[in-house]
């Protein structure tokens, strides 16, 4: 815990400037032995200083040094973040030059571990931060955010808040019956408070599904035969928004041929390079990779060519494409058109060309309109951001599920207490507010913790 | 006189831990001020009551004496709360204050190793923070191994009525005046508590007409699990309703500065679920009434207790409210309402087994703890009396958990979270409550009282029998199928249907919501009886939300097994938020779940602690 920490805390490749983070009881004197400019040693804490980086007498990059002293930061230890101008080349000089003087390197995750540890953050906001510190795209980073300022939380204590206060009505009757003043709790009125959240959670759900899209983007398999196109499409997408191929830890993705965004969501572009180049795709179907891309893929995208017929083993296999979500792209659309369009679902079809200007606006329109590209833009950001949060919200949907069901049945009201109360520990167990073994057994699998 | 172990007070607390010491065999003193207030009932008459009706049968069946004793000393019996589940119902008895005494002295005296010893006791003799024995305030010493305090409000007890106040127990008795003061002096924190009694009243100058009347249940009733009932239901006595209205309301606000409480003459914190009526009148301003109840103290005195109305106003004043009441317009004040404050210890400063941490062998029970009402108070003493019993004899003390018992889920909250007022046990402290039913007493805790002596052999087999019982009906309920040829024209009624399509067992059948019991016992082979049939219904009925509740258990057992070693140091562990640490050094949880009930150790804190004892102490 006392180690001197650091790493690159912005994603490299985005943007202009990189921040280079340095925690630990040490930093400050360290920053200061690299750093041409005021003696950072001595400047007030949470300050920020114009400088070089300078390593052998050699300037490495032009710097802003922020310092902060333990313990109002994030990791409630001193804290130097360095932001620097140079682009990834620099960057990584700078830190290099950290670990030279006696940083080491941070395990992913380990700033949030340290703040989480050392009591500045819950565990919820320790996850946003992870989240935080992978995100990519500008909206996966404010989704971050998000979690951090304690939205999540606001909006799940408010569920909390209603489930304790109808506990508490049915708890004075159990505890005062003899009280004529007590409120009256009926099965009617508990009914109505119990859907209110079940409807809250129900959108939360459903909501941390687009939590996902937002964090790890949305995985596209583009298929179709030979000569259709596919490779065009796909270096028109990766060019444009000039494609960051990354490799940051815990998101390689091994399939992962390209990445852009669109509309501020990641988009990870699926390498189906084993169905590409094959000579008959309809002999392919089956084969174990194909299989497994087109199910773990959140979209496929089938590209057709305008200028050529589709002939009933194409058709075929198009329409065995169920229970994934596809967009059937019509290629090509500035040649004769030779495809009998009613055989395929209209709303499943989109059309264009990699040669005019404008030539993909429709599919990425309709890529942006399946998935609610923009609504999720235009969104708060409260989301479920991980599984054990979905699976907690998920249980304490069950048990007011369940609760309704008793009131539905007449239990006795001490029953239906049981599932609001549990409702209410699953909850709480989100934003980190209630203990169980279970919440241990996460923290240790995402922090290695112990020996 | 050295004895193994002393019990000073003869309260409910000290009654029980005198009889579970005895019982266990060692030589047993009970020491008090008066023999003439053993078992006394200084406040109301009532004993049971909500969650407090569950305890008084688990005292019963870890061998206690509270239950029998209540069976045989009652004037109404009923059970609460019986239409809202299982769990939550508890029985409540309106108890005889000059028999229940007597019933309880005669089981007390019953005991060959039980001495009975009327002294004030002002002083401790402790060595090497061992407790030795005690000094009475003529100067007497007396010698044991152990010792149990069970002192009630004697501790520098004040009665409080408008400006006056008396330094006092109740009935005028007298008080001990130092003892307090020695606790402080060997480190305990001593706390001030406040508590109160209403009036009571001459039963001849009550307009009856006026009241509406509140009788004990038609069906009988007993705490004892080893009891038939010994009373006829329709002799019971009859406790009444009164109304408090606005001209009762305005006596009390324009003489609020009369109060002890509200003219700033008391220093004790009272108890916020019993508050005197001028604290209801001011904190409560909007309300139009509210409920008082007139109950019969004694068959053998006239007394109507006048329960609801505790104030520390002064006579006068007390006069005029009590005869602002409906029906009481006339009514003669035979002894007025008063506060009282007493000194007790933080319960902080005790271990699990009621021992204090501070002084070997010595062990407190009751209202020194800060507990208030007489089936806590016994609940505590029997632990303790068991528990001083088990020390001496080198064995672990009894220490039962939350899903085990009311009993545990009492002493578990005073050693972990303290209380800043007199601590009443209500049922959603429990949180597996389910499980804590006035039913299953028996099947939860006769085992232990069993193992320490305390439950003779013949209540033993009788718990054996039950189990036995319960298990051939639930296997008999298996058994039994119905369908459309033999189903009676009343389940189908009951259930609301025309008939059945599909054959169900039993015990299938009996899952639904609507269905009883008493309407399968026509398939049935064995003869069962009412409490058989009961318990196998909440069984068979709620197994689903009683497994949730297991499952809950489960989680919290597991937490129960991380011990927390007892020379943990945490100064060592960095990062512990410093509430924390200062929560944890003072109470020093035995085990991981203890810690987390403390309030102000939060779940980052736990997982800090959890993370140093894996390092420091290998993987558990």
């Amino acid at each position: 815990m006392n180690e001197n920490i650091c790493a690159i805390s912005t994603a490299l490749g985005v943007g202009a400037i990189s921040i280079v983070r340095a925690s630990g009881p040490e930093v400050i004197m360290i920053a200061n032995e690299i750093f041409e400019g005021k003696d950072l040693t001595q400047v007030p804490s949470h300050t920020i200083h114009y400088g070089y980086i300078v390593e052998n007498k050699e300037k490495i990059d032009e710097v802003l040094v922020s310092v902060m002293r333990a313990p109002k930061t994030f990791t409630m230890e001193d804290v130097v973040e360095i932001n620097c101008h140079g682009g990834i080349a620099t960057t990584h000089r700078v830190l290099e030059a950290l670990l030279l003087h006696g940083c080491r390197m941070a395990e992913p995750g380990e700033f949030s571990k340290k703040g989480f540890l050392n009591g500045r953050i819950d565990l919820t906001e320790a996850e946003g931060i992870n989240d935080l510190i992978a995100s990519e795209t500008e909206e996966a980073r404010k989704y971050a955010m998000n979690l951090v300022g304690g939205n999540l939380k606001a909006i799940i204590q408010k569920s909390r808040d209603v489930l304790v206060s109808l506990d508490a009505e049915l708890e004075v009757n159990f505890d005062f019956p003899e009280e004529a003043d007590n409120p009256e709790i009926t099965h009617d009125k508990l009914k109505t408070a119990l859907l209110h959240i079940k409807e809250d959670l129900e959108k939360l759900i459903a909501s941390s599904k687009e939590g996902k899209l937002l964090k790890n983007g949305i995985d596209i398999a583009i298929l179709g035969k030979p000569n259709v196109g596919k490779s065009s499409i796909l270096n028109h997408l990766l060019d444009e928004k000039k494609a960051i191929v990354t490799d940051i830890a815990g998101t390689t993705r091994d399939i992962v041929e390209g990445t852009t965004t669109l509309s501020g969501i990641k988009i990870n572009l699926l390498d189906t390079a084993g169905l590409r180049e094959t000579e008959d795709i309809v002999e392919k179907i089956g084969v174990d990779k194909s299989k497994d891309i087109v199910t773990k893929a959140d979209l496929v995208l089938y590209v057709l060519n305008n200028n050529e017929e589709i002939d009933d083993k194409e058709l075929e296999y198009i329409h065995s494409l169920k229970n994934v979500q596809k967009i059937l792209f019509i290629n090509k659309n500035d040649l004769e058109s030779k495809i009998d369009k009613s055989v395929l679902n209209r709303d499943e079809v989109a059309e264009g060309n990699t040669l005019t200007p404008n030539g993909l606006d429709q599919l990425k329109e309709r890529i942006v309109s399946l998935f609610h590209l923009n609504e999720i833009k235009g969104k708060n950001y409260n989301f479920l951001s991980n599984a054990r949060q979905t699976a907690l919200a998920k249980k304490a949907y069950a048990s007011i599920e369940s609760a309704i069901t008793s009131v539905e049945e007449f239990m006795p009201f001490e029953m239906i207490a049981v599932d609001i109360k549990n409702a209410f520990d699953e909850l709480g167990e989100i934003i980190g507010v209630t203990y169980k073994e279970e919440l241990l057994d996460e923290l240790f699998s995402k922090f290695c913790l112990g020996k | 006189m050295k004895y193994d172990i002393i019990v000073v007070g003869g309260g409910h607390a000290g009654c029980e831990a005198a009889y579970a010491s005895a019982k266990q065999g060692f030589s047993t003193a009970l020491v008090t001020s008066n023999i003439k207030n053993i078992a006394d009932m200084p406040c109301n008459p009532s004993i049971g009551g909500t969650a407090k009706g569950i305890v008084v049968r688990e005292i019963d069946a870890l061998g206690g004496l509270m239950g029998r004793v209540a069976d045989k000393s009652h004037l109404q019996i009923k059970m609460l709360n019986s239409g809202k589940g299982p769990a939550v119902k508890s029985l409540r008895a309106q108890g005889d204050k000059v028999i229940y005494p007597q019933n309880m002295v005669k089981e007390l005296k019953g005991l060959k190793s039980l001495a009975i010893i009327e002294a004030m006791v002002e002083d401790l003799l402790i060595e090497e923070e061992a407790i030795k024995g005690i000094v009475t305030d003529s100067g007497d010493k007396m010698f044991c191994d152990a010792l149990i305090l069970t002192t009630g409000t004697y501790l520098k007890s004040k009665i409080l009525v408008g400006s006056t106040s008396k330094s006092e127990g109740p009935h005028g008795e007298k008080s001990s005046k130092h003892l307090s003061d020695t606790l402080k002096k060997w480190g305990f924190e001593i706390q001030r508590l406040k508590t109160g009694t209403p009036q009571r009243l001459d039963p001849e100058t009550i307009n009856y007409d006026l009241l509406t009347e509140e009788l004990g249940d038609e069906t009988p009733w007993t705490f004892s699990f080893d009891l038939e009932p010994l009373y006829d239901p329709k002799e019971q006595k009859k406790c009444y309703l009164v109304y408090t209205n606005e001209e009762t309301h305005q006596i009390i606000r324009d003489n609020l500065a009369k109060s002890a409480m509200y003219g700033g003459y008391a220093e004790g914190i009272g108890p916020r679920y019993c508050p005197s009526i001028e604290d209801k009148v001011v904190r409560f301003g909007d309300k139009e009434r509210h409920q008082l109840f007139l109950e019969p103290e004694s068959e053998y005195y006239p007394d109507l207790y006048l329960q609801g109305f505790s104030t520390s106003m002064p006579e006068d004043v007390q006069e005029k409210m009590v005869h602002s009441l409906k029906g009481l317009e006339n009514a003669r004040i035979l002894k007025y309402a008063y506060a009282i404050e007493y000194d007790a210890i933080n319960p902080l400063q005790l271990k699990p087994s009621l021992e204090t941490k501070l002084i070997k062998n010595l062990y407190t029970a009751g209202q020194i703890n800060g507990t208030s009402g007489y089936e806590e108070a016994a609940g505590q003493g029997l632990i303790a009396g068991i528990n001083a019993g088990l020390k001496l004899k080198g064995k672990e003390p009894l220490i039962l958990k939350r899903n085990e018992s009311y009993i545990g889920v009492l002493i578990d909250d005073l050693v972990t979270k303290g209380t800043k007022e007199p601590y009443r046990l209500l049922t959603s402290r429990a949180e597996y409550r389910l499980i804590l039913r006035h039913d299953n007493a028996d099947l939860r805790l006769r085992k232990y009282g069993y193992e320490v002596g305390i439950v003779d052999k013949e209540q033993y087999d009788r718990l054996l029998k039950k189990e036995k019982e319960i298990e051939s009906l639930l296997q008999e309920l298996q058994e039994v199928k119905i369908n459309n040829r033999n189903v009676k024209e009343e389940i189908l009624t009951c259930l609301g249907i025309s008939r059945l399509e599909i054959g169900l067992s039993a015990y299938q059948l009996l899952k639904r919501p609507q269905m009883n019991i008493v309407l399968l016992e026509h398939y049935l082979k064995g003869k069962y009886t009412k409490e058989i049939l009961e318990i196998v219904e909440i069984m068979v009925k709620y197994e689903g939300y009683i497994s949730k509740t297991n499952r809950e258990v489960e989680k919290m057992i597991k937490l129960e097994k991380k011990k927390i070693p007892a020379d943990i140091d945490y100064d060592k562990i960095r990062n512990l938020a410093s509430e924390a640490r200062q929560k944890l050094k003072q109470i020093q949880p035995e085990t991981i779940a203890q810690a987390t009930r403390i309030s102000g150790v939060n779940p980052t804190d736990i997982s800090i602690l959890t993370v140093y004892l894996k390092k420091e102490y290998g993987k558990e």
